[in-house]
């Protein structure tokens, strides 16, 4: 693998996230984060379809007529996301019933648009594909973070194993009922950007 | 009735409102709230294409791609199953009413076009749109129910990108650390925000 490939496939992990740099694609990363599973098939999920979204979009970006690019973009994504719906409903029912409109919401990820925007719409498909599953790596290591720390913390599993005995069943762990609600998401991200910039000066923002 | 109509309301705006109860619009939400005057624009807008566009999809889903909807043209139809296609249908009757509402605005409210202007667009990529209409059709409401679901949940995205805009502006007086400064101080206000709100839940009228 050259330089280049290296760079499209692994910058958007630590030093260009899509979720803690870029501020894309926030709603979906706080809504499935509850448990461990779910974020994990969200990010499957969404790393197929920001790949081929840009591999689609890249193969024809010499033909689409500027005016109605994103009309052209979002018909492209929502196919994609209706196969991938179909495909979850198909084999693992249980967590796409608890996914519920958060698949359909894939389309309107600003990470898929926002790289089919900046990215598809100007570089070959080879390197596009690659440029989509970096940012659906990066974002997935965002996603299932958070689930470990909520699914862990929230209800002492992991996957939903036991991994710390809670107080309800007779051991010593008495769980934090913040973490299975919304608003722990918006803060385990906060302290994770919070982390991320401490550790990385350069991505502060002057005010 | 009436009554109904009106719990549904207040559901939609307080107790389930799609910003902090279920993160939709989160993007536009932390990118367009640093002054209240824009949150003002893009909460009115927002108000506006939701309270067109959920009783529009609505229809379409229930005239058009629900089981045995198109047995009108002809009784062999009866059987046809479109709904696998409300993705895409729904996200094209979107992108194409904020196309048709940015027309109309410009043409016959030039004022309020220019207060508007730069978010109209932004919104049919706005996830508070899509994700109202798909909560509409996984929740069969009837067209009624849609229209007052849509500008409830409007009302209530709007009620919180300005509120949300408001406490940003007095940040900015406060003394941040450096690396929370922005997105991730954003973010943590948020989450307070959203525990405020959770004192709704439970509520019934």
């Amino acid at each position: 693998m050259d330089k280049q490939t290296k760079g499209v496939l692994f910058d958007p992990l630590f030093n260009n996230n899509p979720i803690a740099l870029q501020v894309l694609g926030i709603c979906s990363a706080l809504a499935v984060t509850t448990k461990l599973e779910t974020a994990l098939v969200m990010s499957i999920a969404l790393t197929i379809v920001t790949a081929f979204s840009n591999l689609a979009i890249s193969l024809i970006r010499n033909h689409i007529p500027s005016s109605i690019r994103i009309i052209v973009q979002l018909t492209i994504i929502a196919s994609l996301v209706i196969i991938t719906d179909q495909i979850l409903k198909a084999f693992v029912y249980d967590v796409s019933k608890q996914m519920s409109v958060y698949v359909g919401l894939i389309i309107t990820n600003c990470i898929v648009m926002g790289r089919a925007e900046a990215y598809a719409m100007a570089n070959k498909p080879g390197i596009s594909f690659l440029d989509g599953v970096g940012n659906g790596l990066g974002y997935s290591m965002v996603l299932l973070a958070v689930a470990v720390l909520r699914e862990l913390f929230g209800s002492g599993k992991l996957f939903g194993v036991e991994i710390l005995k809670t107080v309800n069943d007779g051991g010593w762990y008495t769980t934090n009922g913040l973490m299975v609600m919304s608003p722990s998401a918006f803060f385990i991200i906060g302290g994770m950007i919070w982390a991320l910039r401490v550790a990385k000066p350069a991505q502060q923002e002057k005010e | 009735m009436l009554e109904h109509y009106l719990s549904l309301l207040a559901k939609s705006i307080f107790v389930e409102n799609m910003a902090l109860a279920f993160f939709l619009g989160m993007c536009s939400f932390l990118a367009v709230s640093k002054k209240v005057e824009t949150a003002i624009g893009l909460g009115a807008a927002v108000i506006f294409v939701l309270a067109v566009c959920v009783p529009l999809n609505q229809f379409i889903i229930v005239s058009l791609l629900k089981e045995g909807a198109l047995a009108w043209i002809h009784p062999s139809f009866a059987t046809v199953d479109l709904t696998f296609l409300s993705f895409l249908v729904q996200i094209g009757s979107i992108a194409a009413v904020v196309q048709v509402v940015e027309m109309a605005v410009d043409r016959y409210a030039p004022a309020l076009y220019n207060a508007l202007g730069v978010f109209l667009p932004l919104i049919a990529v706005n996830c508070a749109i899509l994700g109202a209409s798909l909560f509409m059709e996984q929740r069969e409401y009837s067209l009624g129910e849609a229209a007052v679901f849509g500008v409830g949940s409007g009302i209530g995205w709007a009620l919180a990108i300005v509120a949300f805009a408001a406490l940003r502006e007095k940040m900015r007086y406060s003394n941040v650390p450096e690396g929370l400064r922005g997105l991730g101080i954003a973010f943590i206000l948020t989450g307070l925000m959203a525990i405020g709100f959770l004192a709704f839940s439970g509520i019934q009228l």
